[in-house]
């Protein structure tokens, strides 16, 4: 089957730890590079991993990002507790961003998180409650040839 | 100037100048760089450059086998470059990385490089000296 989890890992985000953040999708990273994964593929998965990873540090207390491959997919599936958009379609725009000052010094919160993450993904669903949290889930097929 | 005969002419258009890779050893002479990591990869080389400051338009428009040339100097930089296998990082306006970027940099083995010319004048040099930029390696060959 297509679909039968051949990897999958968890891993916990700590919100507003800007020393650590990157080190989750850089463990995804070397995941995909050991396993063999095409460069092209791996790249695309990185970014989303790491602007999903970044939003997680700069908005949410915390959060989690579970990471799931099959055979035709990688799944990246982001979880935070934090304060939910209030509208998504806005949030989706390029450039829109209600980051404070402090993260676009760090070269983020310029609004160009969700869009780059949509650019690379070949599925993307979003789904977030205002006061609770958003949940990302990104999909990103591997497989030139699905058997 | 260690002129390396045989990088490939990235564009074929014949109006424009001459298009090709640069060593890193090149662009630490064209900018005059110091050198505050990779001194032993001064060899390799990178096909294509990119100067900003915002990492997600980092993220958003790198080629692969790029220079980056930007004024952050947090570790977000080191991890962008390594999410996206930046060959080398130069800081511009003669920034300095922080600690913490330093120490990543040398853990990821990744070059770092600072001169004291400004973005525009870095871009600039690097630039006639015929590394072409991301949009020129999207146009046809």
């Amino acid at each position: 089957m297509n679909d039968e989890v051949l990897y999958r890992k968890r891993f916990d985000i700590q919100g507003r730890d800007f020393s650590n953040a990157g080190n989750v999708s850089s463990q995804v990273k070397a995941v995909l590079k050991e396993i063999g994964i095409e460069a092209y593929v791996i790249r695309r998965t990185a970014i989303a991993a790491y602007e999903g990873e970044m939003n997680i540090v700069m908005y949410a207390d915390k959060g989690e990002l579970e990471f799931l491959i099959d055979r035709e997919k990688i799944q990246l599936i982001f979880t935070d507790q934090g304060p939910g958009i209030e509208d998504i379609n806005l949030a989706m725009q390029p450039g829109y961003s209600t980051a404070p000052p402090e993260m676009q010094e760090m070269g983020f919160g310029a609004g160009m998180g969700l869009p780059n993450i949509i650019k690379n993904a070949d599925k993307f669903e979003i789904q977030s409650e205002v006061g609770k949290g958003t949940t990302l889930h990104v999909i990103i097929y591997h497989s030139k040839h699905p058997e | 100037m260690n002129i390396n005969k045989d990088a490939k002419n990235l564009t074929k258009e014949s109006s424009a100048s001459t298009r090709r890779s640069l060593t890193l050893r090149e662009v630490k002479d064209i900018l005059q760089c110091k050198v505050l990591s990779g001194e032993d990869k001064l060899d390799m080389s990178v096909d294509v450059a990119c100067g900003a400051d915002l990492m997600s338009d980092v993220l958003a428009f790198i080629k692969p086998n790029a220079l980056l040339l930007t004024g952050l100097t947090n570790a977000q930089v080191i991890r962008t470059a390594e999410m996206v296998d930046i060959k080398a990082i130069v800081f511009v306006r003669g920034k300095q990385p922080t600690a913490e970027a330093l120490e990543l940099a040398k853990e990821k083995r990744i070059p770092l490089l600072s001169t004291k010319f400004l973005m525009y004048e870095s871009c600039g040099q690097l630039y006639k000296a015929g590394l072409p930029g991301g949009s020129e390696l999207d146009k046809p060959t």
